[in-house]
């Protein structure tokens, strides 16, 4: 008994000392294993999507349209199913795709398990609203459409979503860039010159308040076309905001940091340049983001109420016509293009305020 | 390099917040020499800090004139650099950039890279060139503080407790740093503390002020040896005169409190 015991007491050392030494490789494999798990995990909920659209009776009367495209000139015929399942096919792909690329990064492999949970349950949404919207139509109809009715709208509609999509765009660009460069500019002028400081705030502050669109009727009165009044709009409400915040991150620098500079040998324009203004950045940061958010909602607006294109004009269009699939594509757009958007500033915003990564809480 | 300062009656008044006109200097005359390390030492309130932004040209005099070298102080100007107590960096720059920003402010471009790794290694922070302020501890961003003023190469020094918020081993240690800093470059040193040892283990001479209205009450040679011992005892001498000098002048009846 006593002898047996010892035995296996040794061998166990024996084996632990192996493991030991095997510890570092087999603890990665291992974790690769459960890494991978986590990839079908993310990507099953999608797969059960597809499985549910293809085997699932389609019991109430939709019709299953078939579109002929012109893909790099073939001629290729797909029903809306087709493309649904196209698009839950390229989601898979994705996702599978920034699993295996997460692979060798710690950080991105515990976003990405932390995600997963998220991204299953998105693919069971997706199944569930297919459900609801096309195979059984328990939703009210015609507002909410199956998700491959909405798809249909790209089918349908595809080259003109694209065109009102660019004209948004050309009146985002024009309009928030002008907003942000007249925006940082007063602000600075006002922040540096007590003078204009005087003048130009109170005015400032109280225009400030009033929501762009409010001008809408002298935009489109005074100014030579429609385009231009909407890039008007979305230049004041972005104006605003931006000049308030760049003014108080001008006027907050601290006095010191003026003083050394001119110790050290500064002209009054480097301590603009060199010193207000690296102060002010955050600020500045904070006022575009949040002008930007504003912008987004003052372009939709006015392309509501007197654009020729535009994203808000194709959704309005499309109302009229009860095609609240088309608006529901639209709004999917506007939901992609605007969190890029953001995701851009906020990468700019990173970049540029890179010196204060771990002073400020998360 | 190095130049002589000299203050004659200097006066400053200032108004405080409630309004009532607060005499800062009263009188306060000084001639500082060539290379010479002077600390200022006394309470909160003497007026050493308003005197060392008047030296540096931060602030104007309301009597009396401020001189270096013959001429009057009018401004500040790069030949005399400043450390302040605490934060004086740039927090948007990194450390080799926040010491390269005397010279890009002056224009002198010329061999900026080795100038700046020259001073960075002087203060003994390789390694950190691209930290932000921020990522270094307080010790370290007073060297930086003083390398960005040395780069320039002023004839003076002014610091302004540069070692006031930090713990006594990194204080002592930069004492010493700075010590050899004066060595090297042979500047006039003016350092303001409220430290009595840190007084005397530095300089040459100290000049003692008391508040209210703020004044020079007594100016004391060192003559000790370099390097001095903190221990020593003509060390711990000075050390009680210094404090004596204190207690003196706070037992002395103050208006306010008299019935």
């Amino acid at each position: 008994m006593n002898t047996d015991a010892a035995a296996v007491l040794s061998a166990v050392q024996v084996k632990e000392n192996k493991a030991v030494s095997a510890h570092e490789k087999g603890h990665s494999r291992r974790n690769n294993t459960y890494f991978f798990l986590r990839i079908l995990f993310t990507v099953s909920g999608f797969f059960i999507a597809i499985l549910v659209n293809l085997f699932f009776p389609q019991t109430a009367d939709v019709e299953i349209k078939d579109y002929r495209l012109n893909i790099f000139g073939m001629n290729v015929g797909l029903t809306i199913n087709d493309a649904y399942i196209f698009v839950l096919s390229a989601l898979i792909l994705v996702y599978a795709l920034s699993g295996v690329r997460a692979l060798n990064d710690k950080d991105s492999r515990r976003k990405y398990s932390r995600n997963a949970a998220f991204r299953f349950a998105l693919g069971i949404a997706l199944a569930l609203w297919d459900i609801g919207g096309t195979k059984l139509q328990l939703f009210a109809q015609p507002f909410f459409p199956g998700p491959a009715q909405v798809i249909e709208a790209y089918l349908a509609d595809g080259s003109y979503i694209a065109e009102n999509l660019l004209y948004s765009l050309r009146l985002y660009a024009a309009g928030f860039s002008c907003g942000v460069i007249m925006g940082v500019g007063t602000g600075i002028l006002i922040g540096w010159f007590p003078k204009v400081y005087y003048w130009v705030f109170p005015v400032l502050k109280i225009t400030g308040v009033v929501p762009a669109v409010a001008w809408m009727p002298f935009a489109l009165t005074l100014l030579p076309n429609s385009f231009s009044a909407a890039v008007f709009l979305i230049v004041i409400c972005a104006w605003f905001q931006i000049a308030f915040l760049t003014a108080q991150g001008i006027q907050s620098t601290p006095r010191q940091n003026y003083e050394a500079a001119r110790i050290l040998g500064s002209s009054q324009t480097g301590l603009i340049l060199h010193v207000a203004i690296p102060h002010a950045m955050p600020d500045i940061f904070t006022g575009i983001s949040s002008a930007n958010a504003m912008a987004f909602t003052t372009l939709v607006m006015s392309e509501m109420l007197g654009q020729p294109g535009g994203l808000g004009y194709y959704i309005n269009q499309s109302k009229v016509w009860s095609a609240y699939y088309k608006v529901l594509a639209a709004i999917v757009i506007m939901a992609v293009l605007f969190s890029l958007i953001n995701h851009i500033i906020g990468r700019i915003q990173k970049h540029t305020l890179r010196w204060q990564e771990g002073v400020l809480k998360k | 390099m190095s130049s002589s300062i000299s203050i004659t009656d200097v006066g400053r008044v200032y108004t405080d917040t409630d309004g009532n006109k607060v005499t800062a200097l009263q009188d306060v005359s000084l001639d500082i020499r060539e290379g010479e390390f002077v600390s200022i030492i006394g309470p909160s309130g003497c007026g050493k800090t308003t005197l060392l932004r008047l030296i540096a040209g931060l602030d104007k005099p309301r009597s009396g004139s401020l001189t270096i070298d013959g001429r009057d102080i009018t401004d500040v100007s790069p030949e005399r650099g400043y450390v302040f107590q605490q934060g004086g960096l740039f927090p948007w720059l990194t450390v080799e950039k926040n010491i390269a920003y005397g010279l890009r402010a002056r224009k002198v471009f010329k061999r900026e890279r080795e100038k700046v790794s020259e001073y960075i290694s002087m203060v003994g922070l390789d390694g950190f060139e691209k930290s932000y302020p921020h990522q270094i501890s307080g010790g370290m961003a007073q060297r930086v503080a003083i390398a960005r003023a040395l780069i320039n190469e002023p004839k003076a020094l002014l610091l302004d407790e540069p070692m006031g918020a930090l713990d006594s081993f990194t204080r002592s240690d930069l004492q010493d740093k700075l010590l050899e800093l004066w060595k090297h470059k042979r500047i006039t040193m003016i350092l303001v503390t409220h430290d009595i040892d840190e007084a005397i283990y530095l300089s040459d001479r100290i000049v003692i002020m008391t508040p209210r209205p703020g004044r020079i009450n007594r100016i004391i040679d060192v003559d000790l040896p370099r390097p001095r011992h903190r221990g020593g005892s003509e060390f711990l001498a000075m050390r009680k005169e210094i404090l004596e000098l204190f207690r003196l002048a706070q037992a002395e009846p103050q208006p306010e409190y008299m019935i």
